[in-house]
């Protein structure tokens, strides 16, 4: 069987080098310095092909066991530690897959012109761009702990570069450390939980060389006090990344200094594996833990929702304002997975995707609108009126908007409403009384997208505003796939769902196993 | 019916298509959009057309049909179809939004004709005729609420059409924004009913959740608190009490959609909602009182508003909520009310759009003058804007045998059928719906006189009033024609109501606690009284052209009873409160609480840096003194010779 | 003889090698004191291996020899530079290294 997964880890490596390299431009032009603009091609090219190979992982994948991890690859790789190379995906890892291939390309067209015509820096741009999506894929495959855990660290080096080095706000570099020093707590904490988790694994009698494959792990009963602190280990590492209240400092200060690209790709994808490895780590190792912890995770997804919204009501940096609207649905996904019902989890994990979908588009058009800016400014006061003057680019925004505060009809209302309506029939106490109070997060939705709508594209337009060009051919073919993409997947969510209810089920229902059965199965089974 | 009911989605699909060719193709477009949209509607009225007379004549019991499109959204325990309810309610409706939207899309052609953006108009038209019938004809309440948000984004962008470019875009951009997220608010309701349904009975869909076996099995509680949510959501898209403010501000967005969004269809979908979900309002007896007592509040609170306006726009928004009012009394009085509601719903959409479209009219025939004060005398340059809204006028003012009447009067007759254990009950929402009544007429006739009536015009200078092109008076004789004898056609010996049973269910008749004659007599001489009131005040003396100050009364419905004030203190001002908290706190303790280990760590560096001196031989006496502590410990440890 | 006495010389030249680099500012002469330092262990890693009858001791011995002449040629060298620069030969003056 070809390694699907293998190969689309490898090919954007063997992109990044060939764009370190400049091999090709040097052949062409016979001199190593001069600027032959090959890198974006390059790069561009390499993105497409993985698309390409994406396609093939997803006729290869067998929709009829979604909650199987298929595409398994498994190697011996210190063996003297028990770490394997091994890598599997099942229907959520494989959206997320999805994700982190379809968005690398649009990202590149979407900065074609971003970082200006110096060949070095463009072949530094892509070159690393390229190496956080071959680092992005592996992570959502990894099947291996300690090799999830390398994946884990391993990404912040190319992302810390790309925040520190291309970005147009002048903390920039203030921000990629504080970007890596709250990673790398997080991390530290999580490897502290990894070593344990090793040795505790061994002790109950897991074969010492293969005690860090997942599939291996779950299932073992490690104690309750030591499931709980290791719970904790990697709960906080993932709480930092998805990034949750009261770890979430270092995202807008990302959002705000990083250019729309990296944001996208950090915030959209890269941080997804924060739930993700809630879900897939946390969930199935720790199954106790995660029953003792959900009300208090829960009440911090709350308040993640309703505070992420209000602070991006309050704020006057465009791209910051993003930011935070992710901290408010990064609150509903993790509400979905730690109420543990089979509907709320499936919600997560769509919403998973489709949160990358819509704050990619948001990000991204508004990255384009700061571009046209004569100054460049991200100061929402600064613009008015320009519905008028670009109307496809109003257009285009006030779509991604839309499907940010999840209307009804494109993709992220049916995740969202999957997750309310899930999570209200959730096992641990004080689901019920927790999803209530987010809801209003929807209405605070309305307000910061309709808000910002309003003073950036109504009223007369802003001097020096008047003439601005609209989208071009290469901006919209940037907004059309994810526009297209969040419409169909509104009205034909099958189409995802098919991938992520199988193992939403299988993970609710592990979780559950000694729980009462959840609250709305047994009511619905009463009538 | 199953032979034609494979054309239903040609209902939606049709103005779909056209909305989608419309934005898409872009100033390509332009030339011939408005005609598509025309179009597009208008073959949406066919089918409709076409299903309404299959349904008349198929069965009374065959005539609910569910028709499958595809399965939407399957994951946990959930499952919801796309999928279509047929039935006498939804197609009811479908006529109302196909029929009138048709009459106003052709309208809009002659009313949006100097509009450079009419192309955009027509897509957002079509929009909101698609996803309002999406709304009517879901079968389920997950579909309903992408038809329930549908038409607010299409009531949002039609509000704020003109949002830039104009000098009051800015007040068109806010107004259209409040109606959003006001809608929103009440969504909430909607999103909670939705979860609570779920919960009990695991499903979504009309056909599950509101048979007998579910409501039968909910508990009362639960039953009160869906209903209270539902009623939150209809709140919200009605423009009831509490959330009724925006619709006045709605009346930013150009006449046409006024009259078919803020007056004829979107804003009664709340009715709608409340008479689908009858079933749950009918195991909650005190949801039902909420329903009942939101319903007299507001078509008070409408009516004294009515009554200081002198916008013309903004005295019909009033009345638009104030007849809701009565739609939503009538819903909250259970089968006895359902099909009134529905009927007055239907009547209503004719004359008010009719009304609407005449005051645009006007408003066309004076340059875009709103203000009533500066009209009058207007009967003999606009003849016909001046027949078809007398016909509204008299309609909803409930002359028989104009519409109004028939559906009115019902609402009234069923508001005095007595409750078992709560006598109070009949007499008060009796009374306030009489009194209601009354204030119609007064601001009805205020405003017909006002503008039409007087012995003096009150022009602004220049003004050559006359009538639109015969694009924009046909359309107003259809409706004046409705308005005039729908009423009658379908009231006469309960046609109506008949209709209506397979959903509403059968009523069982009531007596009211006074004679029904006496009802209506007494109704009709408070109308004429309120009438005979105005046209002293408005048609007999002079109207001055300034507004006079007027008592506390007066000022406070000009400013719409202080809602807007109360909005402002009780939940904007507190609201930006909390968020500015937020926000400091974010900073200040969340941030610089963070920011407290790396000054930490620097604290510590700064200690032990101290040692750093810089002189080598500083370094070398560190190391022989650390050799000589090593040898001590070790002899101490080891002793001298303690290795033999 | 007994062999102790090589122990004892080699520690009294460790000593006063220690001294110099410790009291002394020349560079130069800092350095003669560390050359004495390494080749009183020098002179110790010789006598042990005698006593033990073991070879290896020897050989550390001119490990050190050949560090201790690679130390001279770079040492020299920077001592040179600084002095070159800076016009003094004292180690008290070099203080960049300072925290």
């Amino acid at each position: 069987m070809f390694p699907w997964l293998t190969a689309l880890i490898a090919w954007p490596l063997v992109g990044a080098a060939v764009v370190a390299l400049g091999a090709l431009g040097r052949s062409r032009t016979g001199s190593a310095n001069a600027g032959t603009g090959l890198a974006r091609p390059i790069a561009l090219v390499f993105s497409l092909v993985e698309v390409v190979l994406l396609v093939g992982a997803f006729l290869a994948f067998d929709t009829g066991a979604a909650a199987e991890h298929q595409l398994a690859e498994t190697h011996a790789w210190i063996p003297q530690i028990g770490t394997s190379y091994a890598v599997a995906v099942d229907g959520v890892g494989l959206l997320l897959v999805a994700l982190a291939v379809v968005l690398v390309p649009l990202v590149l067209l979407a900065a074609w012109n971003e970082q200006g015509r110096d060949e070095v820096r463009l072949r530094r741009f892509v070159g690393l761009v390229l190496l956080l999506q071959a680092f992005m894929v592996a992570v959502f495959a990894a099947r291996d702990v300690f090799l999830f855990y390398v994946l884990f660290e391993a990404m912040l080096i190319p992302a810390y570069f790309l925040i520190g080095g291309f970005g147009q706000g002048a903390g920039r570099r203030q921000a990629a450390v504080k970007f890596l020093m709250f990673s790398l707590g997080g991390g530290l904490i999580m490897l502290a939980a990894v070593i344990a988790l090793y040795f505790l694994a061994v002790g109950a009698g897991v074969d010492p060389s293969k005690a860090f494959l997942l599939d291996e792990l779950v299932g073992v009963n490690l104690g309750t006090i030591a499931e709980r602190l290791m719970f904790v280990g990697f709960f906080v590492a993932f709480a930092i990344k998805a990034p949750m209240v009261p770890v979430h400092s270092w995202l807008p200060d990302v959002a705000g200094n990083a250019t729309p690209g990296t944001s996208t790709l950090l915030i959209c994808v890269l941080d997804k594996v924060g739930t993700f490895g809630m879900l897939t780590l946390c969930l199935p190792l720790f199954p106790e833990a995660s029953r003792w912890a959900a009300p208090f995770v829960i009440a911090l997804a709350v308040i993640s929702v309703l505070y992420g919204a209000i602070m991006a009501i309050m704020q006057t940096d465009l791209l910051r304002l993003v930011g935070w609207t992710s901290v408010s649905h990064f609150g509903f996904i993790i509400l979905g997975i730690f109420t543990f019902t089979p509907l709320g989890t499936a919600g997560s994990s769509f919403m998973m995707l489709n949160h990358g979908l819509a704050t990619g588009a948001l990000f991204l058009v508004a990255g384009f609108l700061v571009a046209r800016h004569p100054e460049r400014s991200q100061r929402i006061t600064d613009y008015r009126g320009l519905r008028s003057v670009t109307p496809v680019l109003a257009g285009t925004f006030l779509v991604a908007g839309l499907a940010t505060l999840s209307l009804p009809g494109l993709a992220t209302f049916v995740s969202e409403i999957m997750v309310l309506i899930g999570a209200f029939g959730g096992a641990p106490a004080g689901s019920a009384a927790w999803t209530v109070a987010a809801i209003p997060g929807v209405v605070l939705a309305a307000i910061y997208v309709l808000l910002t709508y309003q003073k950036i594209f109504t009223g007369a337009p802003a001097e020096g505003l008047e003439v601005l060009p609209d989208l071009k051919a290469r901006e919209r073919i940037v907004a059309a796939p994810l526009v297209v993409g969040l419409l169909v997947l509104g009205l034909v969510p099958g189409l995802a769902l098919t991938y992520v209810d199988a193992p939403a089920q299988q993970s609710a229902t592990t979780i559950a196993v000694d729980e009462p059965a959840d609250a709305a199965a047994q009511m619905g089974s009463d009538k | 019916m199953n032979e034609v009911i494979g054309l239903a989605p040609w209902l939606v699909g049709f103005p779909l298509i056209g909305a989608a060719i419309l934005l898409l193709g872009g100033r390509a477009t332009d030339r011939w959009g408005h005609w598509l949209g025309v179009l597009a509607s208008g073959a949406s009225m066919v089918v409709a057309f076409i299903l309404m007379f299959r349904m008349i004549g198929t069965p009374v019991e065959e005539r609910s049909v569910d028709h499958h499109l595809w399965t939407w959204l399957s994951a946990g325990d959930l499952g919801v179809d796309l999928g279509l309810r047929l039935d006498p309610l939804s197609v009811t409706f479908v006529m109302l939004v196909t029929f009138v939207g048709t009459l106003i899309h052709i309208y809009s052609v002659a009313y949006m004709d100097h509009d450079p953006d009419r192309r955009r108009f027509f897509a957002y038209l079509n929009l909101f005729v698609a996803a309002m019938l999406v709304l009517v004809l879901a079968d389920s309440y997950l579909l309903l609420f992408v038809g329930w948000e549908g038409v607010g984004l299409a009531s949002y962008l039609l509000i704020g059409f003109w949002d830039t470019g104009r000098p009051s875009a800015r007040e068109n951009a806010v107004a259209a924004k409040k109606a959003f997220v006001m809608n929103r608010i009440g969504d909430m309701g909607l999103i909670a009913a939705m979860a609570l349904l779920f919960a009990h009975a695991g499903a979504l869909d009309f056909g599950t959740v509101l048979s007998d076996d579910s409501v039968g099995a909910m508990s009362q509680a639960t039953a009160t608190a869906v209903g209270l949510c539902l009623l939150l959501a209809a709140c919200g898209k009605s423009a009831q009490f509490p959330l009724q403010a925006w619709l006045g501000d709605a009346m930013a967005g150009p006449t046409p959609v006024s009259a078919l969004i803020h007056a004829a269809t979107m804003v009664t979908a709340g009715v709608y909602l409340m008479v689908r979900s009858g079933a749950i309002l009918e195991a909650a007896p005190t949801a039902q009182l909420v329903v009942v007592l939101v319903g007299a509040v507001t078509l008070l609170f409408g009516a004294i508003v009515g009554c200081a306006k002198d916008d013309i726009k903004k005295a019909l928004a009033a009345s638009t909520m104030s007849q809701i009012g009565y739609m939503m009394l009538a819903a909250g009085l259970g089968p006895a009310g359902y099909a009134f509601a529905i009927f007055h719903l239907l009547t209503h959409g004719f004359f008010k759009a009719g009304l609407f479209l005449g005051a645009g009219s006007v408003m066309h025939a004076m340059g875009d003058q709103t203000d009533m004060r500066r009209f009058g005398g207007l009967s003999r340059f606009l003849p016909i804007t001046w027949i078809t809204m007398g016909l509204g006028w008299l309609a909803i003012l409930g002359i028989p045998p104009f519409s109004g009447f028939w559906s009115k009067d019902g609402i009234i007759e069923a508001a005095f059928i007595p409750v078992e254990g709560q006598p109070w009950r009949a007499w008060v929402f009796g009374t306030v719906a009489v009194l209601g009544a009354a204030i119609t007429a007064f601001y009805m006739t205020r405003l017909f006189f006002m503008t039409f009536g007087g012995r003096r015009p009150r022009w602004t200078e220049n003004q050559h009033p006359h009538e639109g092109s015969p694009l924009m008076w046909w359309p107003l004789v259809f409706l004046g024609v409705g308005s005039a004898a729908l009423g009658l056609v379908l009231g006469i010996g309960g046609t109506f109501t008949t209709w209506l049973e397979p959903v509403t269910g059968h009523a069982e008749h009531h007596e009211p606690v006074l004679p029904v004659p006496v009802i209506i007599t007494a109704t009709l001489v408070v109308v004429v009284l309120g009438a005979l009131l105005a046209f002293r005040m408005y048609a007999v003396n002079l109207v001055p052209e300034e507004a006079p100050r007027g008592s506390v009364l007066t000022r406070a419905a000009r400013r719409d009873l202080y809602q807007d004030a109360a909005n402002e203190t009780l939940v904007m001002k507190p609201g930006y409160g909390l968020a500015r908290v937020v926000q400091v706190g974010d900073r200040d303790v969340v941030d610089r609480g963070w920011s407290v280990l790396p000054q930490a760590v620097s604290w510590f560096g700064g200690v032990f840096r101290k040692a750093q001196t810089g002189y080598v031989r500083s370094y070398a006496a560190g190391m022989a003194g650390g050799v000589l502590v090593i040898a001590v410990v070790v002899w101490l440890v080891v002793g001298l010779g303690g290795a033999q | 003889m007994d062999i102790t006495n090589y122990v004892v010389l080699a520690a009294v030249l460790f000593a006063v090698g220690a001294t110099t680099v410790l009291l002394r500012r020349n560079a130069i002469v800092v350095f003669m004191g560390v050359e004495l330092m390494l080749n009183a262990t020098n002179l110790a890693f010789v006598t042990f291996a005698r006593m033990h009858g073991d070879l290896t001791g020897q050989v550390l011995a001119f490990f050190v020899m050949v560090v201790a002449a690679a130390e001279v040629v770079v040492g020299l060298a920077i001592i040179v530079t600084i002095f070159r620069t800076r016009r003094s030969a004292s180690v008290d003056d070099v203080n960049l290294l300072k925290g």
